[in-house]
């Protein structure tokens, strides 16, 4: 927390004070079996957590965090006074199948693990022959704007042809995506859903700030897809978020720079841009690049 | 089909089978095994299969099943490579005249045996550093580090006898078998710069017609399309007295 003896001058330097007012996932609901235990960190802070009944106990130096049950995750905020968590209206849409994919860790600042998920122009070099292929490398021209009332980025009139667009898709399709960046380390899309013409499906990425340069991922996904086993819905999930894993910890800098000029982006880039914008104008600098 | 794979999508065991199966152009059926988060291969069905609880497990259509990874790779060389060179019975087919027969197979062996060391020290410390597997770090960082300076030691000596593979000139199931963790270290922290006789060897490999890829594997992208015309150099046809490299 800031330490208000210290005034403006020492607050939140990093960015860690503005990081603490958010709700962060750290298990999976029914993950913890009643008085099983496990250890976590988040933000720096050594968390312990413990299966209790139905629901978990979340301690951080013997105080007890407040805690709830999100989206098939537990989340937990290090405020007494935190922002509300941001909220997904399809989770509660029948006929969705809800598939929590676990947990992978990545060395790499959860703010680029975010900004990489925004990103449509690496498809067809990472993710070659399932969410893109060489020559369809063309991203075209889409919008980008802030929702005032909620205070999100979205990006929105995305099209990219896709070889293998979800589990359930049969040979290639043009996909349509949306963004949303519903809080710092939070990222929704929508895309395409390759059985049900009129309806989009759901794939989140909640991301656990271990530290400034480590985080846990934790992929979120709500479908429409009434043929796929759990096992192979995860595994796709986990396939292409693996081939991610890789490229994000050989990113430099580790930390995000958000401040124009560091980076030269290109139209593609537009999503991030606003991202990083977005970003500096509330203070999230936590995991960011300082200014130098 | 000729077997089923009980398969998970981020091991390097189970891509063993799927790569060497690709290379030997032999289709199976898979099944995928909910290992993370679900912790399937844990679970009561596939422990009566393989009472180890590991995967991949691969049943064969006529009914074995084979819990060790190396085990699979010398039985679909067995029954699916028609030309014995990727488990050579004898010598003529390796290209490799200065061992025996037997001491040949020895040595592909030793490898399938030095496959399971990787598994146990770059395999587990990626299970760490992606999935948070609780393990003792230090040694398997120690145990990795030392798996591939032997087996980097071991490549530069082949290459100076004039061989790009583990035991001859030709590639066998001990280099599927050693291929997989190592090529994915960087996923445990662990790059390949130190490396040069590793890397060129991992390069070869991902040459192989019929190469497939896993996460944290990628294809060659300069090899992506082999109809494509060779860039023709044209130093050759400048005037005598330029320099070569130079157009005017």
């Amino acid at each position: 927390m800031n330490d208000h003896t210290n005034g403006a001058l020492n607050a939140d330097l990093n960015g860690a004070g503005h990081a603490r007012k958010y709700w962060y996932p750290v298990a999976m609901v029914g993950e913890l079996d009643p008085g099983q235990t496990r250890q976590t960190q988040l933000l720096e802070t050594e968390l312990i957590l413990t299966g209790s009944g139905s629901s978990i106990e979340v301690t951080a130096d013997g105080n007890t965090l407040a805690v709830q049950q999100a989206f098939d995750h537990w989340w937990v905020t290090l405020s007494d006074e935190p922002l509300p968590l941001f909220s997904i209206p399809e989770a509660s849409e029948a006929g969705r199948r809800l598939v929590p994919c676990g947990v992978v860790r990545v060395a790499c600042s959860p703010l680029r693990a975010v900004e990489n998920f925004l990103d449509i122009a690496h498809f067809p070099f990472v993710h070659t022959d399932v969410l893109g292929a060489e020559p369809h490398t063309e991203v075209y021209k889409y919008d980008v704007k802030i929702d005032e009332k909620n205070d999100e980025v979205i990006a929105s009139n995305i099209r990219f042809y896709q070889p293998q667009a979800a589990k359930s898709a049969e040979g290639g399709i043009e996909t349509e995506y949306i963004y949303r960046v519903p809080a710092p380390m939070v990222s929704v899309l929508y895309k395409t859903c390759p059985q049900k013409a009129d309806a989009m499906d759901v794939i989140a990425l909640f991301v656990q700030p271990l530290d400034e340069e480590t985080c846990n991922v934790w992929p979120w996904m709500a479908l429409y897809d009434d043929t796929s086993t759990m096992a192979d819905l995860i595994q796709f999930q986990q396939l292409i978020f693996l081939q991610d894993r890789s490229i994000l910890e050989n990113q430099i800098p580790r930390k995000l720079p958000i401040d124009p000029g560091l980076e030269i982006p290109t139209r593609a880039d537009q999503t991030s841009v606003s991202y990083r914008r977005w970003l500096k104008k509330r203070g999230a600098w936590y995991g960011a690049l300082e200014n130098t | 089909m000729p077997f089923t794979l009980y398969n998970y999508v981020l091991s390097g065991n189970c891509y063993k089978v799927r790569l060497l199966a690709s290379l030997l152009n032999v289709s199976y059926e898979s099944v995928s095994v909910d290992f993370h988060p679900g912790q399937a291969h844990k679970s009561e069905p596939l422990l009566q299969l393989n009472p180890a609880g590991t995967l991949p497990i691969l049943v064969t259509e006529d009914g074995i099943v084979l819990t060790e990874t190396q085990a699979m790779l010398v039985w679909l060389a067995q029954h699916h490579d028609p030309d014995n060179t990727w488990w050579p019975m004898n010598n003529n087919q390796l290209g490799n005249s200065q061992l025996s027969d037997g001491q040949q197979t020895a040595l592909i062996l030793q490898w399938l045996g030095f496959a399971s060391r990787l598994s146990a020290t770059i395999g587990e410390l990626r299970l760490h550093s992606m999935l948070n597997k609780a393990i003792d770090v230090a040694a398997a960082q120690r145990g990795s580090k030392i798996a591939l300076r032997e087996l980097e030691s071991h490549l530069t000596e082949q290459r100076i006898k004039g061989c790009s593979w583990l035991t001859g000139a030709k590639p066998t199931v001990a280099d599927i078998a050693c291929f997989p963790y190592t090529a994915l270290s960087p996923d445990a922290g662990i790059e390949h710069d130190d490396y040069p006789a590793i890397r060129s060897w991992l390069h070869a490999l991902r040459s192989l017609q019929g190469f497939v890829t896993m996460p944290g594997i990628y294809e060659l992208h300069e090899l992506r399309n082999p109809d494509a015309p060779i860039p023709v150099k044209h130093s050759t046809e400048l005037a005598p007295g330029h320099p070569p490299g130079v157009t005017q």
